[in-house]
């Protein structure tokens, strides 16, 4: 049936920051089910309050709210614009919860729109799991046995009925946060505790382990006719026990007979009926026990996920923008398949190739974090790889996740460990088994062995003992003494050139010149969604050593744009916002833009973003051996981070002609003596720093710096490693604890500007002008690494003589080095006044979409446009000063997931993602980014306070604040005192080592909405506090541990008490 | 398994070098697998592709592959092993097999013996680390054509091509006579469960009330009659050739008119028998089946570029709508001209809208040309036997209406 008519305006409800468990992947599907239904002639009304969002743009959706994603705002959006129909399928389950919320305030009804896509009975259903199992039950799929808890005792009901190890999975939680699995009687009590806590409606599922067993998923669509189709079967290598999103994951299935297989997807389907999810996409995960088949139903999704987009990227099938056309009345047989173009969309994609993908951790932010997988996701980003075979994929996606091991080396081996040791250690999922199962594999153990130890199929564990044994079989020989066919032969196992290299004992060059002179190369095909049973228009194209080419190149002029390959903290959805914008303007200029990436999450690797994707890791090798073949006008390297950026020499090198800023321009601002040379020629202030090759020239250069001073290692990203110290017993500690010294990799000392506030500014230049595209005051001070800080636009503090230096000194550095396309800088302003320059990236930052949501210009497009050769006045570009509205970044981070992690702020980056908050004044602004991060802030109850020394003369305006707002006052004794001397009403509550009952007693009853923690010094004295953080994180109390950002909660507690922050403003009114 | 006597003499390949050879000189090089077949005795067959990614030793079991040489597009086949449950009849019909990577070392709980062993005890020969994707594209391109295949140090590819060469066109071929069973025999085994796998058997009086179909075999799938049985038939299997007379004297309730190899336009003798049954009794046919209907309706077959092999191909039902994924494997189909008036087109495949279903309400006969009883495959359109079995009782209209759910 065609699409309905009595529908006009669609709200589709975004899924809000980056988080473990919730990332781009809602991004990429919001962003197709946007131009879907505007396609389509609908009004498209959007709420998410990520600014790094393609969504968000303002060309896409007609209205565009940048607001929380939370009832109250979305309610008000509603009201104010009266959508016909909610789509809350495209926003994860953060979109879910809020339509789930609105329901039942009878927003619905009272504003008469309709839930579309998923109605609530079939989200209620599927969410609830007593609801689910039942639903199970009936339609005759098997369940693990579970039983519900409330509370401490009804758990150990439970254990006593099902036994150990038990299965806790909160409900209604994002990737299975709080979730864990009990193996002995001594951690029920705490691990129940704490997943009680996560649930939102305080509930966890206690199940019977299934640990071991098969895990797969299939990805499900629906449409009003009852027409269902099974768009793809996804097989974890890792057993379950595993949160999917932290598995290997393979498709299509490997180890199902048809069979099996048929029963699966028969299943599936019955779910999807029973649940009722009449338009759409599902996914629908099993768990299938390896001895005899037995097929246990774990859960579905009822709406687009992480799978979906996975599956969407392995096959082609654009599961969002379908789901979209179904929900709006089309049935699948009208929809035509966009990459055959000739056949409908109402089929099953058959693929001829292997996808394999591997999560991506950050554990070295979190030391203190337990680092073996469970039913808790805990990756930050993803890698996804095409290959013709098993292992060729297996090893692309190795090459992919830019984690310095290009195979199964032995990188990745931190310790080295006996027979014994090895083989238990495959037995635990953690980030590195794969690593572990490879060097199992050396060590001499079989298939058998290994499979006892990880439970991990025999089959998958064939493929990789073939490739160690492909590895032990070149020992002693030479890169010169391989055969065309032998070298064809492991190149197609997927074996990297470094990891030849390696192998061989040369040079990746060199590998690269042999293969190069036997005509070893790499083929490119195709993503068809059919196998190449009908003729593919959509150049789609993975590379493969495998035979036949296809997708000759054009004679058009082309820019490759290379993206920013898996997200991880420090390195996220921000940078493959300015890809897209790049691909987007340069397509406009005429330009056949080619995109390469390897993170399945991104709208950058959706087929119709770029005229041509190259589904590739983003190595030398791949990426050569695209420019090779492209032979491209351009190659931009500064829109995708790190990624780009660290192979943009050798690229030069080997004469890639690299658009934009240049090499050489990049390593000036990267090289530390080149660029000090440049501060010092331009008369501008750096704090003081050294360079230190040894423990011995560090303690050295700290004694000439000063203290306090940062102190981190040379190649960082997202501020890795980095730390303030401020004896010289820190710096032999920080120097003792593993930091990787090098001739090659120093060590970096800087003076560090306590008390400083830190700006960042983001400028264009087109080679001869420069304009400022922003710039932003951060919240937290100096020494809060600048990913992590909020920050605001305008400036709320600084002078107008001050902000005006700021950009005379970013225009003088953007000419001096000659900058083409963006460049961000870090200032800090000491005093009020003193601008020290902290850093100058020649690149696009992550404050880019920030900065152009909140000026209305879109500057990642006018900056591509530049190094494509278009000057600022031909592209129409212009600084933009807003007036009327604040706006204000924050970070959002993942310390929920890490019970155990200090919560407290450093020079280390531990955000995941950021929200943006629009508002009249600051105040609101910041309220606003608070709700969307996900934080309630409160309106009564008690603040407790424990304010460090320095801090102490700025908290009496905070204080008054509170007070007047009619919070009560809780302190440590010393804040106390201060307070009281103010004259306020303090009730003083005993530190933790004073004994209880202490402050940490005082959180768990209740009264305490708001902790406000700005602990001293930055290393051993935090630990003292610490305990209050992370009673607070467990509890979810809003907890703040700078005295900046107390005062910013300060002010936005006004806003919140009297509701105003309330106000709902699409970003089309404000430019 | 009952192996194919031609070539049981065959021995095991070991990775030797062998070739598959197209008609029109094309040549694929790759190592063999499976039964070693050299220059004397090589594969001769039409080179087809099936883009199914389960399901490979139903598919080599399924007798309507007689005379081909099939490759796979998924590159990993042999993942799962072989057993003794998956097969679609006595033994393996597939001439011979081209697959991207074999493997040797299956993992699946239900497996017996890798696909290599499975072949080489049937004298089939595969031919691996072949780009199967570039056969593909090339049969899409060129359609598909007849092929040698053969490996071994004295192989010679140009003698190969030759070979293909004489081999003509499958077009006017009858592989029917060759497949098909010689003797009348009783089938009494519903459908495989994972619990109980084929163990279970209908006994004598279970099955003496049922309604009786006759099942005219010319190459039949075993899971159609286990099908049969599950919706409530007693099941009478005849040989293709068996005269209107001599099926009407084993008194059937409904005639099924199976799938089958070869070109349907040679089976004038199969055709026969069912016009004069047309009305009288109710039939329902599968595949070659459909095109035997098809015939006795009026119509004609021709032959397709590259035909329909997979498990994904979308056909409308025209006459509820719904849309069901089905299995497919035929290289011929139907004309929609030249039907009786009677008939109508029923099922349309949404890929290249051809015929895919034809009923003549008149004459209660209805046919698919798609493979309903699925192995390997989905299960979208089991309906059918369900259709079936209500035509043949008299409950209720052949149309949806209280069908179950598909």
């Amino acid at each position: 049936m065609p699409k309905r008519t009595d529908i006009k305006s669609i709200l589709l409800i975004g899924s809000g920051p980056i988080v473990i468990g919730q990332a781009c992947e809602f991004d990429y599907s919001g962003t197709q089910a946007i131009k879907a239904l505007k396609a389509d002639g609908y009004k498209v009304i959007l709420v998410n309050s990520n600014p790094a969002t393609i969504m968000t743009d303002p060309e896409f959706a007609d209205r565009t709210y940048i607001e929380p994603i939370t009832a109250d705002f979305v309610e008000e959006i509603i009201r104010i614009e009266r959508p016909d129909a909610v789509l809350p399928t495209m926003g994860g389950q953060t979109a879910l919860n809020t339509a789930l919320e609105l329901e039942e305030r009878g927003v619905f009804k009272k504003y008469g729109c309709e839930l579309i896509g998923a109605k609530v009975d079939a989200i209620k259903t599927a969410e609830d799991r007593e609801l689910f199992r039942t639903a199970m039950d009936e339609i005759g799929l098997e369940s693990a046995r579970s039983m519900i808890a409330t509370s401490l005792g009804d758990a150990e009901r439970a254990a006593k009925e099902l036994g150990y190890p038990l299965v806790l999975r909160p409900s209604r939680t994002l990737g299975g946060t709080g979730g864990g699995i009990v193996y002995k009687a001594d951690e029920l009590h705490r691990k129940v505790s704490i997943a009680l806590a996560a649930s939102p409606n305080h509930e966890v599922l206690i199940e019977e382990s299934l640990l071991g067993w098969k895990e797969m998923e299939l990805e499900v669509m629906r449409d009003l006719k009852d027409n269902v189709v099974i768009v793809c079967g996804i097989e974890n290598l890792d057993p379950m026990g595993v949160h999917t999103g932290d598995s290997i994951t393979v498709a299509p299935i490997q180890t199902l007979t048809d069979k099996e297989y048929q029963l699966l997807r028969d299943a599936a389907i019955k779910v999807i009926r029973r649940i009722g999810v009449d338009t759409g996409g599902s996914n629908v995960q099993f768990a299938v026990n390896p001895k005899d088949g037995r097929i246990i139903v774990i859960e579905m999704n009822p709406r687009v996920s992480r799978s979906s987009a996975l599956a969407s990227k392995a096959t082609g099938f654009p599961i969002a923008k379908i789901a979209a056309k179904l929900a709006v009345g089309y049935t699948l047989d009208e929809i035509p398949n966009d990459i055959t173009k000739e056949t409908p969309a109402c089929f099953e994609p058959s693929i001829d190739y292997v996808v394999v993908k591997i999560p991506r951790f950050n554990f070295e932010k979190f030391p203190m974090a337990d680092p073996s997988l469970g039913t808790q996701m805990k990756s930050v980003g993803e890698v996804l790889s095409f290959g013709a075979t098993f292992k060729e994929a297996l090893q692309k996606a190795i090459s992919s996740m830019e984690m310095d091991t290009y195979g199964f080396d032995r990188a990745k081996l931190t310790k080295s460990m006996g027979k014994r040791e090895l083989l238990d250690a495959c037995g635990v999922a953690a980030p590195h088994r794969l690593w572990l199962v490879g060097e199992a594999f050396r060590a001499g153990f079989s298939v058998r062995d290994l499979f006892s130890s990880s439970k991990i199929d025999p089959w998958f564990l064939g493929e990789i003992e073939e490739i160690i044994q492909a590895e032990e079989a070149l020992k002693g020989r030479k890169i010169a003494d391989l055969p065309a066919d032998e070298l064809r032969e492991l190149k197609s196992m997927g074996f990297s050139d470094r990891r030849l290299a390696a192998l061989t004992g040369c040079t990746e060059l060199m590998v690269r010149t042999r293969r190069k002179q036997l005509g070893v190369l790499p083929s490119f095909r195709k993503v068809d969604t059919c196998a190449a049973e009908f003729v593919a228009n959509t150049p789609y194209l993975y590379s493969s050593y495998s035979g036949m080419s296809e997708a000759p190149p054009t004679a058009r002029k082309k820019v490759i744009i290379l993206g920013a390959g898996p997200n991880r903290i420090g390195q996220g959805i921000e940078f493959d916002y300015c890809c897209v914008h790049a691909s987007m303007a340069l397509k406009d200029d005429g330009f056949e833009t080619i995109m390469v990436n390897c993170n399945p999450e991104t709208v950058s690797t959706d087929y119709d973003t770029s005229d041509r994707l190259y589904f590739e890791p983003l190595t030398v090798e791949s990426v050569m051996a695209i420019v090779e073949r492209e032979q491209p006008f351009g190659v931009i390297v500064q829109f995708g981070g790190q990624t780009p950026l660290r192979i943009s020499a050798e690229l030069a090198a080997l004469g890639v002609p690299v658009i934009g800023t240049s090499v050489e321009s990049i390593d000036i601002a990267e090289d530390r003596e080149r660029f000090s040379a440049l501060v010092a020629r331009l008369k501008l202030q750096q704090p003081p720093y050294a360079t230190a090759r040894s423990t011995e020239e560090a303690l050295a250069a700290a004694r000439k710096i000063g203290f306090p001073l940062m102190i981190r290692p040379s190649f960082v990203l997202g501020g890795r490693a980095m730390r303030v110290v401020y004896t010289e017993e820190e710096v032999l500690g920080y120097m003792q604890e593993g930091v990787e010294v090098s001739h090659d990799r120093p060590v970096l000392l800087d003076r560090f500007l306590d008390g400083a506030i830190e700006v960042d500014v983001d400028a264009v230049s087109d080679g001869k002008q420069v304009m400022i595209a922003g710039v932003m005051e951060h919240i937290e001070p100096a020494g809060i690494h600048s990913g992590d800080s909020s920050c605001c636009l305008p400036p709320q503090t600084l002078s107008a003589e001050v902000i005006d230096e700021l950009k005379r000194q970013a225009r003088l550095l953007a000419s001096e080095l000659s900058v083409v396309g963006l460049m961000n800088i870090q200032f800090a302003v000491a005093n009020g006044k003193d601008a020290y320059i902290l850093e100058v990236n020649p690149r696009a930052s992550r404050t880019v979409p920030f900065v152009s949501k909140a000026t209305g210009m879109p500057w990642a497009k006018v900056a591509s446009r530049l190094m494509a050769g278009k000057s600022l006045g031909e592209v129409g570009a212009k600084e933009i000063e807003p007036r009327g509205y604040v706006s204000v970044k924050a970070s959002v981070f993942p310390f929920s997931k890490f019970p155990g992690v200090d919560t407290v702020l450093g020079p280390e980056m531990k955000s995941t993602g950021e929200v943006m908050g629009l508002h009249a004044n600051f105040g609101g602004a910041f309220a606003k980014s608070q709700f969307a991060s996900n934080i309630s802030l409160p309106t009564e109850g008690a603040v407790f306070l424990s304010i460090k020394e320095d801090d102490k003369r700025r908290l009496e305006p905070i204080a008054r604040k509170l007070s007047k707002l009619g919070f009560s006052l809780i302190a440590t004794k010393g804040t106390a005192q201060h307070l009281r001397d103010q004259g306020f009403e303090v009730e003083v509550v005993k530190k933790v080592r004073e004994g209880s009952p202490h402050i940490v007693d005082r959180l768990g009853e209740g009264e305490v909405a708001l902790v406000l923690n700005t602990p001293e010094g930055w290393s051993m004295p935090v630990m003292d506090s610490k305990s209050i953080r992370l009673v607070a994180n467990e509890l979810r109390i809003p907890t703040y541990t700078t005295i900046a950002a107390a005062d910013a909660v300060a002010h936005a507690l006004e806003m919140v008490k009297d509701r105003t922050f309330l106000e709902v403003r699409a970003l089309q009114d404000y430019y | 398994m009952s192996p194919d006597k031609r070539h049981t003499g065959a021995q095991e390949a070991r990775g030797e070098v062998g070739y598959l050879a197209l008609a029109d000189g094309k040549v694929f090089k790759g190592r063999c697998f499976g039964a070693l077949r050299g220059a004397s005795n090589p594969v001769e067959g039409e080179a087809v592709f099936n883009t199914s990614m389960y399901g490979y030793q139903e598919i080599l079991t399924d007798p309507s592959y007689a005379g081909q040489i099939m490759c796979f597009t998924y590159p990993h086949i042999g993942n799962v092993g072989c057993n003794e449950e998956d097969v679609e009849s006595s033994r393996i019909f597939t001439e011979g097999l081209v697959v991207r990577a074999a493997h040797k070392a299956p993992s699946n709980f239900r497996a017996t013996m890798s696909l290599s062993q499975y072949l080489a005890n049937s004298g089939v020969m595969g031919l691996e680390g072949v780009d199967t994707r570039e056969i593909v594209s090339y049969l899409r391109d060129n359609g598909s054509q007849m092929a040698a295949m053969a490996g071994g140090e004295d192989v010679k590819p140009d003698q190969l091509v030759a070979r293909a060469r004489s081999l003509g066109s499958m077009e006017g071929k009858d592989y029917v006579k060759a497949v098909a069973c010689k003797e009348i025999y009783t089938w009494d085994a519903p459908s495989w469960t994972l619990a109980a796998g084929h163990s279970r058997k209908l006994s004598q009086e279970q099955l003496v009330s049922r309604p009786h179909v006759v099942a005219i075999d010319c190459g039949i799938k075993t899971n159609i009659l286990r099908l049969l049985v599950d919706v409530g038939f007693r099941v009478t299997v005849v040989p293709a050739g068996t005269t209107s007379a001599e099926i009407l004297a084993l008194r059937p309730d409904g005639l099924f008119l199976s799938n089958g190899p070869g070109d349907p336009a040679t089976l004038g003798y199969v055709v026969k028998p069912v016009k004069e049954l047309l009305g009288k009794v109710p039939m329902f046919g599968i595949c070659l089946g459909h095109q035997i209907l098809g015939q006795a309706l009026g119509g004609s077959t021709y032959k397709l570029k590259f035909g329909h092999r997979g498990g994904n191909h979308p056909v409308r039902d025209e006459t509820t709508g719904k849309v069901e994924i089905t299995v497919q494997n035929h290289g011929f189909a139907v004309r929609k001209e030249g039907l009786s008036k009677e008939a109508f087109v029923s099922h349309l495949n949404l890929n290249d809208m051809t015929v895919e279903g034809l009923e003549s309400r008149a004459h209660r006969a209805f046919s698919v040309q798609y493979h309903p009883e699925a192995s390997p495959g989905p299960h979208d359109s089991r309906y059918l036997f369900e259709r079936f079995f209500r035509l043949v009782t008299g409950t209720g209209d052949q149309a949806a209406k209280g069908e179950g759910r598909r």
